[in-house]
């Protein structure tokens, strides 16, 4: 007489689950390399076409035996709040790719150390007075558009809000994507109180809010979902030079563009600060810099002389350079960003 | 001896109040309508309830505080005797072991009580296979082999029709002649009593009043 | 008047008594142990949440315009929805249930109880191929010169609800009707009833109570929908709360919002399940057992594999026996056809789109890409893992409350040790997440013990499902056989080896498979885990997704949903009717 039923299924399977478990959780601590660097990055940063890879390659040919390991992540704001999220325990050596509108916000955390980086030779539009944060490019906001879909493009926001209903634009999410909380605050920069009423009326014309900048220049725009798409003055230079292609342009906007200064910290808690902060002093020297014009397609902080692309040459000028300063964006962001939400929902 | 020493359960809003001696070696009957406390008597000797004040004696040890497998009882239901998804053989196996590690001499008793019901040839089949009738036999085979000293069975012969029943009265006859357990069988045929030659005990509104037997 | 004995008989009763059984461990011990596991994954981080929720202030957040907004947006598109899903199913049902003997009933019927086997993030993908901008409809109307429809914002919402939730209304609502006896339908037509009158007095008496509870369920799934609003809300103008609070903590780091949003959903859930307790319906949504479920349990031998393909799709779907119907007219049984043949399109044409755009240039180095590998393999990994952790946790609640409600006859308590099951109706997963990150954050990088905290949330997600599964099989039995066990001593491990395994293989391989695919294609605990290091398949669909790589996102759209399905009939497969085949 045998037994009807086997009862391995059941023993198998939670023995099978720990050990799956198990080597889930294996590596999950990290041991971190005496002489490797981690930096939070965004993604266009370390695409083929970024500057990553040479930047990455060139400081380690200086410091010899170190590694540095980019960490891609989905947007630009999103590398501050993902070292807010991980708190101490984070990962990160390096952040890079926030910017001045962010600078005081991500300094209140607490969980940046010191650059201890020269940075009175930089080459910007304005003073550079932070000890934390290292430039390492710069640019100006403005709508990339299509001169194929646009002959005539808006030369001022009231243009911009007057024009024909087919002049539609893709912008960014200002809670994720730094050039989307730069257009935000460009337009309070230039309306001030009126903002709202502003991104009421601009409702009609976006397309879609995208989570960053890659998805809404690259999948979206140059795949001609929409005619503008919020972008930088000198995104054409790199079509120009490289696509050797005139067809996409920036329009000038006679209200005046705003700032952005794309910056670079260290983590306190790192236990790799020294190595850190080379990086960081690499990051505004040459070597690190011929990569920016055509990798990250904005200004280099330092003067390259014959070593900029022709092409920038071509680029709009601002008729007058926004910025807002970092503490009272600090202060204002959350209300701002609010106004903004309200104003999109209505 | 089966005694049930002034024995009271609330179940609910009906209240029953039991106290009766049994002899070993006899079969009751115990006639009654439904609700009127048949299956909880049964319940309350093997175990299923406890009564809430009162003692029930085997041969004068308390039962109460034995668990129903610990007691020497045995019960035969009216449904579900058997699992439907082990065959005839391994039900009557669980009689001697609950968990069918059965040693050579074991599975031969089991052989042996299905060929006492005479279903010998059905060892392999599975109950949904069998007939009311078989299917009751198969449980029969099982007290006949766990051979407890008291036998209790709840309406075993409900779901059978005319023919069947008949036999398994002669069976039951047969069984409880052969080794002799106190039994209590309870149904609400008066018929059964005559074929089994047994003792009526007649229960209403929760108690047990004795009748003259034929 | 005696018998002779039978000599067997005598021989057999001289045997010496059976030995007495070896007690085990103690009955509650499951039972407290399950409970315990949800109650600290779900109170702990609870606490978490009111110590942080401390520090806020109820006025100024009930007075943010967004909040409001967001809650309004949240109710008026689960309305939408749940009205649009019941609204279109009704006609469905009709149908169905006046053709019973429709060819491909069954699986059609089928097909709509697929709709909690494919992962929601999927079939967004089928349907933004189908219904967005480059998709199909679009194609179709810029040929004959119109303007192409929008589908981000409630339309898309819309759309994706009424998908998953029609075929659950429909299916609801099928089995009801199916219930109503031949008689009903022969005493209509001997009285002369038309349709109208027919639906008043037959069709609608029986439909009202499932409907209702259907609605409520409907209502309590858009409501806390995530995936759906996430990807095809295109905005902050379609935002609901659960999304809300992802945003306040993955995009703004603005934990008072995540807590004080978080506690409003919980509030909102916690009113909605009171609700549905007034709802009319036995809550069993389709799962209900039938008199084939109580055949399936014992299953005969013997059976062709053919005969068994047949029976699986028509088992519980085609009525008992051979039914009769009101006869009705040509162009009735048009529109019928029609109407159940849109149902099926409707639901069939984004999988068929999906299935197409997998098949691109793009497919082979996607298939081969190390994140898209790295991500099946967590996504398999965690799949198992949440489907023996729902699993045990089953059984062990109702081991215990089966004992409690059986044996110790106390069924209401009971019953209400086994709501503690559903306690994620309750605690959305993002609102569980929110509390397991506050919990878990001054300890832990929780990006890195991702996997575990998803599992944990899938688990209890799954819950619900598997004790709804398992609950009617374990209670037969015990119902059946619970003195009989007493009787004969067969407790705990022998129990549960001869007694209760064989009986629940099936349900807890159906059980199984229902957690390992709700795991497998879940995207709302991994968005708030997830990361570049740790990412399951619907994580990597969704970014894929969201950065418009759309050929890439359609591999790996193509790659779960066949993960999903081979991990369901795998487990339904394997655990439920074993490797061996049946013997004569």
């Amino acid at each position: 007489m045998t037994l009807p039923v086997s009862p391995h299924p059941t023993l198998i399977r939670p023995a099978l689950v720990a050990a799956l478990l198990a080597c889930a959780l294996g590596p999950s601590v990290a041991g971190a390399d005496a002489r490797s660097l981690t930096v939070y990055t965004y993604e266009s940063f370390v695409s083929e076409w970024g500057p990553g890879l040479t930047i990455k390659t060139a400081f380690e040919a200086e410091c010899g035996d170190c590694t540095v390991e980019f960490v891609p992540l989905d947007s630009s704001a999103g590398i501050l709040n993902r070292v807010q999220l991980e708190g101490k325990n984070t990962r990160a050596d390096v952040v890079l790719g926030l910017d001045t509108n962010l600078m005081a916000i991500a300094e209140d955390t607490g969980l940046l150390a010191p650059s201890e980086v020269d940075t009175t030779e930089l080459v910007l539009p304005i003073d550079w007075t932070s000890d934390v944060f290292v430039p390492y490019d710069f640019g100006f906001f403005a709508f990339v558009y299509d001169t194929e879909a646009l002959a005539t493009p808006p030369t001022s926001f009231e243009a911009l809000l007057d024009a024909p209903e087919d002049v539609r634009i893709i912008i960014q999410d200002p809670r994720t994507s730094t050039p989307g909380l730069g257009l935000l605050l460009w337009i309070k920069a230039v309306y001030g109180d009126e903002a709202d009423a502003v991104w009421e009326k601009l409702q009609p014309r976006i397309v879609t809010v995208t989570k960053g900048w890659s998805e809404a220049y690259f999948s979206l725009f140059l795949n001609g979902e929409a005619p503008m798409v919020l972008s930088y003055s000198t995104s054409p230079g790199y079509h120009m030079a490289v696509d050797e292609t005139d067809r996409w342009q920036a329009a000038a906007f006679d209200d005046g563009h705003y700032l952005q200064v794309e910056v670079a910290a260290a983590l306190k808690d790192s236990p790799n600060l020294a190595l850190a902060r080379e990086f960081l002093a690499f990051l505004p020297t040459p070597p690190a810099q011929t990569a920016i014009p055509l990798g990250n397609v904005m200004y280099p902080v330092v003067d390259l002389g014959d070593d900029m692309p022709e092409a920038f040459e071509r680029l709009i000028e601002p008729a007058s350079v926004l910025l807002l300063s970092p503490d009272v964006v600090r202060d204002e962001r959350e209300g701002w960003i609010d106004e903004w939400l309200d104003a999109s929902t209505r | 001896m089966l005694e049930l020493d002034d024995v009271t359960l609330a179940l609910g809003e009906a209240r029953f109040r039991f106290s009766l001696a049994l002899g070993a070696d006899a079969v009751h009957v115990l006639l009654g309508r439904s609700g009127s406390g048949k299956s909880t008597l049964l319940n309350l000797v093997a175990g299923f309830a406890a009564p809430d004040t009162g003692d029930i004696r085997w041969n004068g040890a308390s039962l109460l505080a034995l668990a129903p497998d610990r007691r020497p009882v045995n019960t035969l239901f009216q449904h579900h005797n058997l699992f439907a998804h082990l065959s005839v053989a391994q039900n009557v196996g669980l009689g001697l072991h609950p968990g069918l590690k059965l040693t050579g001499a074991q599975h031969e008793q089991v052989r042996d009580a299905l060929a006492a019901v005479g279903l010998a040839a059905h060892a392999d089949k599975r109950p949904p296979a069998l007939s009311g009738g078989e299917q009751q036999r198969v449980g029969l085979a099982r007290c006949l082999l766990r051979r407890k000293p008291v036998l209790l069975m709840d309406e075993p012969f409900g779901a059978l029709d005319g023919a069947t029943r008949q036999e398994m009265i002669a069976l039951t006859r047969d069984v409880t002649a052969s080794y002799s357990p106190c039994t209590i069988v309870v149904t609400h045929d008066p018929e059964d009593a005559a074929g089994l030659g047994a003792r009526v005990l007649r229960i209403a509104d929760g108690q047990v009043r004795p009748e003259p037997s034929a | 008047m005696a018998r002779r004995l039978h000599p067997l008989i005598a021989k057999v009763s001289s045997r010496p008594e059976a030995r007495a059984p070896s007690p085990g461990l103690p009955w509650w011990l499951g039972g407290a142990c399950a409970l315990a596991v949800v109650l600290a994954l779900t109170a702990l981080p609870l606490g978490a949440m009111l110590v942080e929720a401390g520090t806020l202030d109820p006025g100024a957040l009930f007075a943010d315009p967004w909040v409001a907004r967001v809650i309004r947006f949240s109710l008026f598109q689960a309305t939408l929805s749940t009205v649009l899903a019941v609204a279109l199913a009704l006609p469905v049902a009709l149908a169905l249930a006046h053709e019973p003997r429709f060819p491909g009933r069954g699986a059609l019927v089928t097909l709509f109880s697929l709709s909690l086997v494919i992962p929601t993030i999927v079939a967004i993908f089928g349907i933004v191929a189908v219904y967005g901008r480059s998709g199909w409809l679009n194609g179709a109307l810029a040929n004959v010169g119109m303007a192409p429809l929008p589908l981000y914002g409630l339309p898309g919402i819309l759309v994706a609800h009424v998908f998953f939730n029609l075929p659950l209304a429909a299916r609801v609502m099928l089995q009801s009707l199916d219930g109503i006896p031949d008689n009903q339908w022969r005493l209509a037509a001997q009285l002369g009833m038309g349709p109208l009158a027919r639906f008043r007095l037959i069709e609608w008496p029986s439909l009202r109570a499932p409907l209702i509870g259907a609605a409520v369920l409907i209502f309590t799934l858009c409501f806390t929908s995530f995936a759906i609003v996430m990807t095809l809300g295109g905005g902050p103008r379609a935002t609901t709360i659960e999304v809300a609070i992802y945003q306040a903590l993955r995009f703004d780091f603005d934990l008072p919002l995540a807590v004080a949003l978080a506690l409003v959903q919980l509030v909102m859930c916690a009113l909605l399940m009171i609700a549905s307790t007034f709802a009319p319906g036995d809550g069993s949504l389709g799962f209900a057992p039938t008199a084939q479920d109580a055949r399936d349990a014992y299953p005969i031998e013997g059976r062709g594999l053919r005969q068994r393909l047949r029976t699986w799709l028509e088992r519980r779907h085609a009525p008992d026996r051979a039914c009769w119907r009101p006869r009705a007219g040509m162009a009735v049984r048009l529109s019928r056809g029609l109407i159940i043949g849109s149902a099926a399109g409707f639901v069939l044409l984004p999988l068929a789109a999906l299935v197409i755009a997998a098949f691109n240039g793009k497919t082979l180095s996607v298939l081969g890409d190390p994140a898209t590998l790295e991500a099946a393999r967590n996504t398999v990994i965690a799949a198992f893992a949440t489907a023996a952790l729902a699993l045990a946790l089953a059984l062990g609640l109702l081991s215990a409350t089966r004992r409690l409600r059986v044996r110790a006859r106390r069924e209401r308590i009971g019953r209400w040790l086994q709501l503690f099951g559903n306690v994620i109706l309750v605690l959305p997963p993002v609102v569980l997440g929110t509390g397991l990150f506050l919990l878990l954050r001054p300890w832990a990088d929780v990006f890195s013990i991702a996997l575990v905290l998803v599992v944990a949330i899938n688990a209890l997600m799954a819950l619900p499902f598997v004790l709804r599964v398992l609950d009617a099989p374990m209670m037969r039995v015990a119902r059946q056989h619970d003195r009989l066990l007493q009787s004969l001593g067969i407790r705990g491990w022998n129990r549960w080896r001869l007694i209760d395994w064989p009986v629940l293989r099936r349900p807890v391989g159906l059980a199984l498979a229902l957690a390992a695919t709700l795991s497998a294609g879940d995207l709302s605990a991994i968005a708030l885990f997830g990361s570049e290091r740790v990412r399951t398949l619907p994580l990597l669909l969704y970014q894929r997704m969201g950065s418009y790589r759309l050929e890439e996102a359609a591999v790996t759209a193509g790659l779960l949903l066949l993960l999903c399905l081979v991990l369901f009939a795998t487990l339904q497969r394997l655990v439920g009717e074993g490797v061996r085949a049946r013997t004569r």
